[in-house]
């Protein structure tokens, strides 16, 4: 029996030699250029219109330290205030405009952004075609006559898959630091981002807040968008199982992937639309703070609800692909 | 004049080194059996299309699998390479069953199914490498030693994308022999070759033959089949209705014997008299068209060779010249319309 490396070898070859992924980084280099010019031009007309950002940034301070004495305000929100306090001094003494972008802030907001339906759309470009691009181009008739049992076959598959879908969300993240480091400049690695803010009912819950170095906010923000493109890949290698034709399993996908954003853009009253896995792949949102989506998704819970999408759709694609006749 | 098995009787001659083993393998009848196929079924939905397959294949014997399109050849051949499940019956390669343990049986198999699809991006040689991978103990030097056998030595660190049909057929056959297999099958292999191509080809798979590899061959064209093969299973509507060795089968169907006369009339008639000679009419047999027309009003009769002469004898003595006595085989395609006689085929 072939051993597994051999063919998580052969998998990764034909990827890597039908140019899969050199198309993948020649839409990353086109198109992030674009992303850094409209983000320099934004940051040029903030610079216009507040020409002295560090007496801005001073009444800023002194206005919240303003608030924290005073008894009107709940015990909650001066904390909050408090780490607001404290970001700000922190931009004021390491002499950085937090307005002003530097290559990881562009970086981190380039995922935020690209994590519900770019990095999905480059994952599909590896993973759409895996099994129904052998069957469209008949080469599956060739790699099932060997003697390999077809779960093997379709594990180095699936490895392969989930080694390039870790090369893109890299790639995609280093391309991004390099070429809008060309613009803002390369630092901020360490300058203070507040994390732990939780949704209580209505109300912000801030006990748990506190400062990472953006540099470790942005690994977090990395291992979150791997972790939903990993189950974009998972869903779509089952659709490529079941679908025969790379076309059909491409947009099938790509509808799906699309319906998710809008479904969440619906600021949805539909509450069983949650446990949708498309609605749920915007795991950065927790890291910001913002409201999700829906009412009542947390972290975990959307974790939960990917990872179950992403079980079940390992489960067909094994117990299809093993099973099934290779008629056309 | 030549009929279309005796021209394959000239071409075995030529290529003189093959013509040993093919004796051998049709005088012995007891060499190891490489293939089994035992009442394979298969039933898409609730439709049949596989009724009952069942034919052996031994060491060193060319089995030629011959039916019309959508007979079930190529499902059948699907069913023997793992690509489909039987619903019923089974396909052992040396013993093996090959819906239960693909990964032993086909360790056996080498195939081509349909057409050779390689990948287009990748160089022959890379292509060589990818399916080396998908087997144990098969090195640099297997890959580059079927790269001679195949006489490609030239084009092979060329992307696929460049072959031409020919080129990766052989590309086809090398990969298929890459795992040194007892068994080889080829689906339909001359298709959309060049005449030059099957050539090459009907000669290549003779010099396999005779290395002791089991070969089956599909094909619907008949004389293919006559060209290459020892033994023959003929299918039709998803049953095997006959097997059998082809020259056995052609002789079965009977010969026929073509009186040239210059009075075509008068020996009509005195062969009408003889209880031991068949006139067959004109819609009854299917003899190359091309060889009726030299021999204008032939007359076509079925009738004991050994007769021949005495007959020749009797004409001259009745004043009848004899301008020519043809014995004509039948084509397989007669003896496959004999053979499916009042089935609908397709």
């Amino acid at each position: 029996m072939a051993n597994l490396l051999a063919l998580v070898q052969n998998e990764t070859i034909k990827v890597w030699k039908k140019k899969r992924f050199a198309v993948i980084v020649l839409v990353l280099l086109v198109l992030i250029p674009v992303f850094v010019y409209a983000q320099l031009k934004i940051a040029q007309n903030d610079a216009a219109k507040f020409p002295d950002w560090r007496a801005e940034l001073q009444q800023r301070i002194t206005d919240n330290t303003n608030a924290l004495s005073s008894d009107r305000i709940p015990e909650e929100w001066k904390k909050w205030r408090r780490a607001l306090v404290q970001q700000l001094q922190y931009y004021l003494d390491h002499d950085v405009n937090p307005d002003s972008p530097n290559a990881v802030t562009f970086t981190s907001s380039f995922l935020e952004n690209a994590v519900t339906l770019f990095i999905p759309l480059l994952v599909l470009a590896v993973a759409s075609d895996l099994v129904s691009g052998e069957r469209t181009a008949g080469t599956i008739k060739m790699l099932l006559t060997r003697p390999v049992r077809r779960w093997r076959i379709l594990l180095s598959k699936l490895i392969a898959l989930s080694l390039y879908v870790a090369l893109i969300v890299v790639t995609a993240s280093a391309l991004s630091y390099a070429i809008s480091g060309l613009a803002f400049g390369y630092g901020g690695w360490s300058a203070p981002v507040f994390v732990g803010f939780s949704l209580k009912g209505s109300d912000v819950d801030t006990s748990n807040v506190h400062a990472v170095a953006q540099g470790a906010f942005l690994l977090m923000e990395m291992g979150l968008v791997w972790f939903s493109a990993l189950i974009v890949a998972f869903i779509a290698l089952m659709v490529s199982v079941v679908v025969r034709s790379t076309a059909a399993s491409l947009t099938t996908m790509m509808a799906a992937v699309i319906s998710g954003m809008i479904l969440s853009n619906m600021a949805s009253s539909w509450h069983s639309a949650k446990y949708l896995f498309n609605v749920n792949l915007d795991l950065t949102v927790y890291l910001q703070g913002t409201p999700p989506p829906i009412d009542g998704m947390t972290l975990g819970f959307s974790l939960a609800v990917l990872a179950s999408w992403g079980a079940a759709a390992l489960a067909v694609a094994f117990a299809v692909f093993t099973k099934q006749d290779m008629i056309q | 004049m030549k009929t279309e098995s005796e021209a394959a009787k000239t071409d075995e001659a030529a290529g003189s080194e093959t013509e040993p083993a093919k004796a051998q393998a049709s005088a012995s009848g007891c060499r190891e059996v490489v293939l089994s196929v035992r009442g394979l079924q298969k039933n898409i939905g609730r439709k049949p299309i596989i009724r009952d397959v069942t034919f052996d294949v031994r060491a060193g014997e060319v089995l030629g699998f011959l039916g019309p399109n959508g007979s079930g050849k190529t499902t059948t051949i699907r069913m023997l390479t793992g690509l489909i499940q039987p619903t019923a019956g089974q396909a052992l390669v040396c013993g093996e069953d090959v819906s239960r343990h693909p990964e032993k049986a086909l360790r056996h198999v080498g195939c081509i199914v349909e057409n050779p699809e390689m990948y287009p991006f990748l160089t022959g040689w890379e292509n060589l490498e990818h399916f080396a991978r998908m087997q144990p103990g098969i090195g640099p030097d297997r890959i580059a030693e079927v790269v001679a056998i195949v006489r490609m030595d030239k084009r092979i660190h060329d992307k696929v994308k460049t072959y031409s049909l020919g080129m990766r057929q052989r590309l086809g056959i090398a990969q298929a022999l890459l795992g040194s297999p007892r068994l080889l099958i080829l689906d339909e292999p001359t298709n959309g070759l060049d005449p030059k191509g099957i050539q090459e080809l009907r000669a290549f798979i003779r010099e396999l033959a005779a290395t002791g590899l089991a070969l089956l061959l599909s094909s619907h064209l008949l004389s293919e089949i006559q060209l290459l093969c020892d033994r023959v299973a003929i299918i039709a509507a998803g049953r095997v209705i006959a097997v059998g060795e082809v020259d056995e089968l052609v002789r079965q169907a009977g010969v026929y014997t073509l009186w040239h006369l210059d009075r075509p009339d008068a020996g009509r008639s005195m062969l009408e008299r003889d209880a031991g000679v068949t006139i067959v009419g004109e819609d009854e047999h299917r003899i190359d068209e091309a060889l009726l027309a030299s021999l204008p009003g032939a007359i076509v009769t079925r009738m004991d060779e050994r007769a021949v002469p005495a007959w020749v004898e009797s004409f001259v003595r009745s004043g009848i010249g004899v301008l020519g006595v043809h014995k004509v085989a039948p084509t397989l395609e007669e003896l496959f319309l004999k053979l499916t006689e009042g089935e609908s085929v397709g």
